[in-house]
């Protein structure tokens, strides 16, 4: 947590006009050894797909592969991490309601397909 | 109107972190981000819309696919590239996915480097982010050449279910429009870094009210959440 306080109050003619804000000054060995992680995280990603991995072992793998990359991103390079919690739970909770839309949708998915092939007939 | 408009608050100095600090934070007067600018407030806002646009499109597909009794074409076959007398699969697409990751990179050192007032090298390392999104949109042009002269349609395509194309369209048209309005974004603020209006105090051409450094940080942001969204997309849409 950074919390340095720059108090620089909006005095006529200051330089800076910010009111208290924390820069997010980090060193740079930190992006250099994520930007690394996230390809060799996008390697094993492509190579689930190039090996040729199928079935519940592919997927578990593209989305654990891709919630890392993910964290890492909104972790390190997007300063979440450094952020207080406010923000946080601010931006990071409300996309889990897009899960609740998901599932909402595969049951309405499965129910459209078993209706196709109910009525429509199976596929050709 | 001046920039002063906003009142000098003198902000405690113990605040409280953790969950005390997350109640006291909402709980409180006036702002609720405490250290947080209102740009980057608001661009952070902004990306949480734009996360659930993406999320209603991967949904939409997720649908799509889920609900047709026709087969999804392979991604993995589609997408393959003819190389060295055997096609390659997928390798368009991970070179792209290096491409804007490099890009993620290079940009968060501009902000590390706009942070210390270091001029040259924030708009360099900017341009080279702006050139390597540019790479990105250059190839993903290539990609729909190569798919529409295959034959894939919005209506339609020659291997399955023909809501691929649709959504193939949609989803990576939306994000390299993205991508596209990042670059715009980029060379905009690194010529400013580049003129030093940030040093000079230069009033912005919208607001007329004087930059900050914190503006690349802000347009990083923004790159890095183009980045995140690929990351959805290449799972989701390219690996499935």
């Amino acid at each position: 947590m950074t919390e340095t306080t720059v108090h620089t109050h909006a005095a006529p003619q200051a330089q800076t006009q910010a009111p208290a804000q924390t820069h997010q000054q980090h060193p740079i060995g930190l992006y250099l050894a994520v930007w690394i992680l996230l390809f060799v995280l996008s390697t094993f990603s492509y190579l689930v797909d190039y090996v040729g991995l199928q079935g519940y072992l592919r997927w578990s793998l593209i989305l654990i592969f891709m919630m890392l990359k993910a964290g890492l991103i909104v972790a390190i390079f997007m300063h979440m991490a450094w952020e207080r919690l406010a923000l946080i739970y601010a931006i990071l909770l409300p996309p889990l309601l897009v899960l609740v839309f998901v599932a909402l949708m595969v049951s309405e998915s499965n129910y459209v397909l078993f209706s196709r092939l109910t009525f429509f007939g199976a596929a050709p | 109107m001046s920039a002063e408009t906003h009142s000098p608050v003198r902000e405690p100095l113990h605040r409280p972190a953790g969950l005390a600090g997350f109640a006291s934070d909402w709980a409180s007067d006036q702002r609720t981000f405490k250290n947080v600018s209102w740009g980057k407030a608001m661009m952070w806002i902004f990306l949480l819309s734009d996360t659930f646009v993406f999320g209603c499109f991967l949904i939409a597909y997720m649908s799509a696919r889920m609900s047709t009794a026709v087969p999804w074409p392979n991604p993995s076959e589609v997408f393959a590239l003819h190389i060295g007398g055997s096609d390659v699969p997928l390798i368009l697409i991970a070179i792209m996915t290096f491409v804007l990751i490099t890009s993620s990179g290079t940009m968060a050192m501009a902000v590390n480097y706009g942070y210390r007032h270091d001029r040259r090298k924030t708009a360099l390392l900017m341009l080279i982010t702006a050139l390597f999104g540019a790479t990105f949109v250059g190839m993903q042009a290539f990609e729909w050449t190569k798919l529409i002269s295959e034959g894939v349609r919005p209506w339609g395509n020659p291997w399955g279910a023909p809501q691929f194309g649709s959504t193939f369209f949609m989803i990576t048209g939306f994000h390299g429009t993205h991508v596209t309005i990042g670059v715009i974004f980029l060379l905009i603020i690194a010529r400013k870094v580049w003129r030093g209006d940030f040093d000079t105090g230069k009033a912005g051409f919208f607001t007329s009210r004087k930059g900050q450094y914190e503006i690349v940080e802000i347009t990083g942001l923004y790159w890095h959440f183009v980045d995140l969204v690929w990351v959805f997309i290449f799972a989701f849409f390219y690996l499935w």
